[in-house]
């Protein structure tokens, strides 16, 4: 049997779990596997149970630092099915829009100019010293001035909708706790059309480095792979509500306008032993090859069009890249969740001018059901909640499906092909050869990324050990 | 009326009182305000939690329970009596399950709010005692998570005396202490959301809910995102 080594990257981090890459090399120094494992929250679903209906939207979202309104809004959607609320008013749907588009907006610029920037700037090989953030300080000032604005902007919508600019309280069962004052509409509009400027150059960088690159792009972690999201009934990206559609490798459907209240008849969760997280897959296609990929490209090759401008022609552009079929690469994640930046901007925009924001109409409720799904578009994909709750209100059952365990096959796969094409039949690792594997995870943009790691001082621990687990060379550095 | 009228000092400000007035009423009419938890204007004075601590001639002292005397020299605001309010305020939140950003009372809740005008942002000066509660979400209106009780007896008051029914009541010792309900659970009470008891004004926390409308006023509208608790003029919020 020939002797392994194995490699560690163990990143710490805080409330999304904890995550950490091994790589398992031969005795030539060969990759032999490579694996992403997350330690997931799982405690989260007990944890809930015996809590009443109407506190499960503010407790979830302390899941997540970095997307709270997602599991806010998806726990929400959920509670509205409970409490009998079929049809929100148009006031309540469309602050709750707004608030999502806010934090897509300002999840995805934090994701693109704090963590990712610096490595489609620099080089994922560059120095690490200048490979983070205050890099692109230093060299490019007025995009790190432009990335906190816009961050600001999208903190700002949530704030308006949500009360608190994180761990707010504004969707409720069967609606919302308040609409947006004539005051508050009029401070966004201010800076509506900056934020509108900002959003497309950062869509042009993106775009220009997938094309500009196009030869890496195109072999980087690139796999062919299914794809899930929601769509509306036309096909059209929405990110806070449509039906579930799945597409193969070639764009074929799979599954299409299945209502998301069904998600458990097509897709069933694998358990593997060495993971915590589960596998999910779809049911049809079996384990083997049922797994999909979710997100801002996986949205992109699931959606007919986008219904604003803007972005339904750059949605056309990066279609056109791949030929009109799924775009099955891992870096061109960066260029789609910057076209749904821009997305979310124009969606902004337009309900800024739409008086039902300053509706009185708040919340409905109708007869009460036992069990509630709500799905929604997270800024990393798609995010199933299912609950059950009991005659006294209280929660009986609770299963999560987040974004980052969608796409757990997928990020794996990408790191064993990185990890294969970049450290195989080397003699030494260097840190600009694990960080390409930390590049092929990143692009997933996984809920292990917490605050800290978006400040580039996520440690990382890297282990070294042979076939009989001697630890052969360690050493950290920050993600 | 022909009520008795004397004069007596609240950190040296001259106030004057009606005979029959306790330090804190006495105090309220003159604009001066003493932290409570316990004592709410509506129930009989019960004295417990020892938050309107202030001296009187030197000697601490209840001031909701304390009568009002000719002459007295009262302090309220003082450093000492500042750290022991702080003290008993903090246990409070050991004694029991306080988490506050998930709690549909925060904002409107007394006790955080003391804490937050006591200038208490970390309670670590204590162990948490992380005691084991589940809820009674048992009665189709009401639901009772005495994870968040203070033990300050104001339903108990309120059910016996004013609602005349006695659906709250304490149970066991020292720190033991704690308020049950009268049956297996509240469904088995005669408890009504109309019950003064249930009213919002009655529990001070977050442990009596009135169910279905939690959440519902939105950050920035809650009693106490407006005001700090005491600042607006006592019996303002009667209306
Ligand atoms: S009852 Fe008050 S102090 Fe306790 S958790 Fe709720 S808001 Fe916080
Ligand atoms: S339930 Fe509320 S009112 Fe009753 S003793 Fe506990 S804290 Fe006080
Ligand atoms: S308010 Fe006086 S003892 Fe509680």
């Amino acid at each position: 049997m020939a002797k392994r080594k194995i490699i560690e990257i163990s990143p710490v981090t805080r409330v999304e779990g904890h995550g950490k890459v091994t790589i398992h090399l031969d005795e030539d120094n060969n990759v032999h596997e490579a694996r992403l494992h997350i330690v997931e929250f799982r405690g989260f679903e007990r944890f809930i149970q015996g809590r009443l209906l109407w506190e499960i939207p503010v407790i979830v979202q302390r899941l997540c630092g970095i997307c709270p309104v997602s599991h806010h809004l998806a726990a929400a959607k959920a509670m509205d099915q409970i409490v009998g609320a079929h049809q929100l008013t148009p006031t309540a749907e469309k602050m709750r829009r707004l608030m999502h588009y806010g934090q897509v907006m300002q999840s995805h610029v934090l994701h693109f100019f704090h963590l990712c920037s610096p490595d489609l700037l620099f080089g994922f090989g560059s120095p690490v010293e200048n490979r983070n953030i205050f890099g692109i300080i230093n060299e490019f000032p007025e995009l790190a001035t432009q990335a906190v604005m816009m961050r600001k902007f999208g903190q700002t919508v949530i704030r308006m909708t949500a009360g608190k600019k994180i761990h707010g309280t504004g969707a409720i069962p069967g609606g919302i706790n308040k609409n947006l004052s004539i005051e508050e509409r009029d401070i966004l509009l201010g800076d509506i059309d900056q934020m509108l400027e900002w959003a497309q150059g950062a869509l042009k960088l993106a775009k220009d480095y997938t094309l500009d690159n196009l030869e890496l792009v195109n072999e980087f972690g690139t796999f062919p792979s299914s794809h899930m999201s929601l769509v509306r009934e036309d096909g059209t990206l929405d990110l806070y509500h449509g039906n579930m559609r799945a597409l193969d490798a070639m764009g074929e459907a799979i599954f299409d306008q299945v209502d998301y209240r069904k998600y458990h008849k097509y897709l069933v969760e694998d358990v593997r032993s060495w993971s915590y997280m589960k596998f999910p897959f779809i049911k049809d296609l079996g384990t083997l090859d049922g797994w999909y990929r979710v997100g801002p490209l996986a949205r992109m090759n699931t959606a007919s069009r986008i219904d604003t401008p803007l972005a339904n022609s750059a949605h056309r552009e990066l279609k056109s890249v791949s030929g009109g079929e799924p775009n099955q690469t891992t870096l061109a994640n960066h260029w789609a969740r910057m076209i749904e930046v821009v997305h979310c901007v124009e969606k902004i925009k337009e309900l800024l001018h739409d008086p039902e924001l300053q509706g009185d109409d708040l919340i409905v409720k109708g007869d009460r059901q036992e069990e509630g799904i709500g799905v929604i578009e997270a800024p990393r994909g798609n995010l199933i909640h299912h609950y059950k709750v009991d005659e006294n209100d209280q929660v009986q059952f609770c299963n999560l499906i987040v974004s980052t365990t969608h796409n757990n096959e997928g990020m794996n796969r990408a790191v064993a092909s990185v990890a294969k094409k970049y450290i195989s039949g080397q003699q030494k690792i260097t840190e600009g050869m694990l960080n390409h594997v930390e590049v092929a995870v990143r692009a997933y943009d996984p809920c292990l990324s917490c605050a800290t790691h978006a400040l580039g001082q996520m440690p990382l621990v890297v282990e070294l050990y042979d076939v009989e687990g001697t630890l052969l060379d360690q050493g950290s550095q920050c993600l | 009326m022909t009520e008795k009228k004397f004069k007596f000092t609240i950190d040296d400000q001259e106030i004057e009182a009606s005979e029959g007035q306790t330090i804190m009423q006495a105090a309220d009419d003159a604009g001066i305000y003493i932290p409570r938890l316990c004592d709410v204007e509506g129930l009989r004075h019960q004295g417990s939690c020892r938050v309107c601590t202030v001296t009187a001639n030197g000697r601490t002292t209840a001031s909701c329970t304390q009568p009002a005397e000719e002459g007295l020299e009262v302090e309220n605001e003082n450093e000492e009596l500042l750290n022991y309010r702080r003290d008993l305020v903090r246990m409070l939140f050991h004694e029991g399950n306080h988490l506050c950003p998930i709690c549909e009372a925060s904002g409107n809740c007394e006790l955080q709010a003391m804490a937050y005008r006591l200038s208490i942002t970390q309670p670590t000066k204590f162990p948490y005692l992380q005691p084991v509660r589940s809820l009674d979400a048992s009665h189709k209106d009401i639901a009772l998570d005495t994870n968040r009780c203070i033990r300050c007896g104001r339903c108990i008051r309120a059910s016996q005396d004013v609602d005349g029914k006695g659906v709250f009541g304490y149970v066991g010792r020292g720190i033991n202490r704690r308020v049950g309900v009268n049956g297996d659970n509240l469904a088995d009470t005669d408890a009504e959301i109309s019950d003064v008891a249930i009213a919002p004004e009655t529990c001070p926390v977050g442990c009596i809910i009135r169910k279905g409308i939690g959440f519902s006023k939105p950050i920035g509208k809650r009693e106490f995102d407006l005001s700090i608790i005491g600042d607006q003029p006592p019996g303002g919020s009667d209306d």
